[in-house]
């Protein structure tokens, strides 16, 4: 287990080197959560009067901030699977499994490493928030929730990403696969808008949309009247998740070393 | 001792038989020299003998121990550089051989010590520190070999090593080889498709056709196991099938084969054999370019045996000219 530790860490170590020798990755893929926060937030920002409300705040950015981490998150967790196939297409990955490397570590630094960038993502969008008049209701804690349920929502999907990685191998059917995925499941949360607004049956797929989970989690501490129980409960289910997809990719993982 | 002992493998990839019972042994501290075509089983034995895949049957093990039954401890007294270089092209050359060095158990000064020492050896110190993406091909073979030998092997597999290369990165990649297999006390099987490379570098090699050793030795034995001299006859025009047939029925010679312009012989005698090659080709009006005779080199012996086992292969018993070789 210890060395399975150790070479996780040295694999995450050799990701992050590698990323941050070119920084510019990290501020290119903020691009598209600052639109949605930026543009989209001031787009729409009267929405929060309508009838029926739910927001909880007539701030929409302060509804949408949070939701925005979560969203960048998730889209992130769904790409991981590409550092996988680029480590499959250039050979990388047979070199490893000549040595006596933990098999898992191959599989889970790629999930932790996904999780990290996701985390240095959402301070910096949490950062911007604040300079936009977003205040977290629940302090530093809150914060701490926030970016908890970004770990946690990107390892879920990312294990997932990898799992799908190893069956595929294919960069295109990724990229097909992965906004099959992500798309419909961010549409069907409350990341743009309160569940009370949309319509029935959307409201009842959204109870089982893990994206919608972790906007849940976040946002209730974002706003005032945080239920902790939903909080705790919803960080569970990703948590679940979680190890559930993680021992996919493993068992991916199995059965792309037969393929050798 | 035997560092590598192979026993009947056999590997099957759905319907394509890869190893049809491969067996050879390889002594410590001897470099050893799987020679043959393309798809003749040379990149799966490798595989099977570097744990990456298993064998359907067979047994074999590697520094003492088995392949299938004890995988890590297999791992950590091989070096393995695979066929396409597996080298991680957005890190430089140190933190490649680091990493390596790290997950073989090496840490610490040694590490450091031993990375600086191989780039050294390798000819990448003054490029240790520069991304791999702008190595040339030459440098990022060393740099895949030098992966292999961080944590100072018992053996170490070089699956294709010069493929790829230029001629004069191929000469320049075989002398770093011949100084390493002298100065490292590692056993070294290398697989090639290069006949001149298994010349140069190996001290026994084994020729592997369709899944199976067909025959093993020194280059030496090998090329003395071809009684007689070679013929080589370049043809005029290209009617090489056609003289290849004349020429193969006559009784001087063993054996005849032909590429492009190029037909090649073996027989007992050139000084008997050749005035009845030509006379047999100018009846039937066939042009004569050049002549050569030579002692058999390591290509006819390849073309021999390769040959050989696709002719008995496909016409079911084949033909028998009574030369042998040893260490069936």
């Amino acid at each position: 287990m210890t060395l399975a530790v150790r070479h996780t860490w040295f694999m995450v170590g050799r990701q992050l080197r590698n990323l941050m020798r070119e920084p510019i990755w990290i501020a290119l893929l903020l691009v598209q959560p600052m639109v949605w926060l930026l543009l989209y937030g001031q787009l729409f920002k009267r929405v929060t009067q309508l009838p029926g409300g739910g927001f909880g705040t007539t701030s929409y950015i302060t509804f949408l901030a949070p939701a925005i981490v979560i969203m960048n998150s998730f889209f992130g967790a769904t790409w991981s699977g590409m550092a996988m196939i680029s480590d499959l297409d250039r050979d990388v990955l047979p070199r490893f499994l000549a040595t006596p490397v933990s098999r898992i570590s191959l599989v889970v630094s790629q999930i932790v490493r996904s999780a990290l960038i996701a985390v240095i993502q959402g301070v910096i969008i949490l950062l911007v928030s604040l300079t936009l008049g977003v205040s977290v209701h629940t302090g530093l804690l809150g914060w701490i929730v926030i970016l908890a349920a970004a770990a946690l929502m990107n390892s879920a999907f990312a294990g997932l990403s990898q799992g799908i990685a190893l069956l595929v191998r294919k960069e295109a059917t990724m990229i097909a696969i992965a906004n099959f995925i992500g798309l419909p499941l961010f549409f069907l949360s409350s990341t743009l808008i309160s569940i009370r607004q949309v319509p029935h049956w959307m409201q009842i797929a959204a109870k089982f949309n893990p994206v919608n989970w972790g906007v849940i989690a976040a946002r209730e501490v974002v706003l005032r009247g945080t239920h902790w129980g939903s909080v705790g409960l919803h960080l569970a289910l990703l948590f679940g998740l979680s190890v559930a997809t993680a021992a996919f990719a493993t068992w991916t993982f199995r059965a792309y070393q037969r393929t050798i | 001792m035997d560092a590598i002992v192979v026993d009947e493998l056999r590997k099957r990839y759905g319907a394509v038989q890869a190893l049809q019972g491969v067996g050879f042994r390889v002594r410590a501290g001897e470099v050893f020299g799987l020679l043959g075509p393309n798809g003749a089983g040379k990149s799966t034995t490798v595989k099977v003998l570097a744990t990456l895949t298993k064998p359907d049957s067979g047994h074999a093990e590697v520094a003492g121990c088995d392949v299938v039954g004890e995988p890590n401890a297999v791992r950590r007294a091989i070096g393995y550089v695979p066929q396409s270089s597996g080298v991680d092209r957005d890190a430089t050359g140190r933190e490649n051989l680091t990493l390596q060095g790290r997950i073989q158990g090496v840490g610490g000064r040694a590490l450091e010590a031993r990375v600086d020492e191989l780039l050294e050896l390798l000819g990448l110190a003054e490029a240790a520190d520069r991304v791999v993406r702008g190595y040339s091909g030459g440098m990022k073979r060393r740099l895949d070999v030098g992966l292999g030998l961080v944590h100072r092997p018992q053996v170490l597999f070089l699956d294709e090593p010069t493929t790829g290369l230029d001629p004069e990165a191929r000469a320049s990649m075989w002398d770093e080889l011949e100084r390493l297999a002298e100065g490292e006390a590692l056993t070294i099987l290398l697989t090639t498709h290069y006949m001149e490379e298994a010349d140069q570098l190996a001290d026994r090699l084994a020729i592997v056709s369709r899944g199976r050793v067909v025959v093993a030795g020194t280059p030496e034995e090998l090329k003395r196991s071809l009684r007689g001299e070679a013929v080589e006859v370049e043809l005029a025009d290209g009617r090489a099938a056609d003289a290849e047939s004349i020429v193969a029925a006559l009784e001087e010679v063993h054996e005849a084969s032909s590429e492009g312009r190029k037909l090649r012989s073996r027989v007992a005698s050139g000084a008997r054999a050749i005035p009845s090659i030509l006379s047999a080709l100018e009846a039937k009006g066939i042009g004569v370019e050049a002549v050569t005779t030579h002692r058999p080199s390591l290509d006819d012996v390849y073309l021999h045996y390769t040959g050989r086992e696709f002719a008995a292969e496909d016409e079911a018993g084949g033909r028998d000219d009574g030369s042998g070789g040893d260490g069936r």
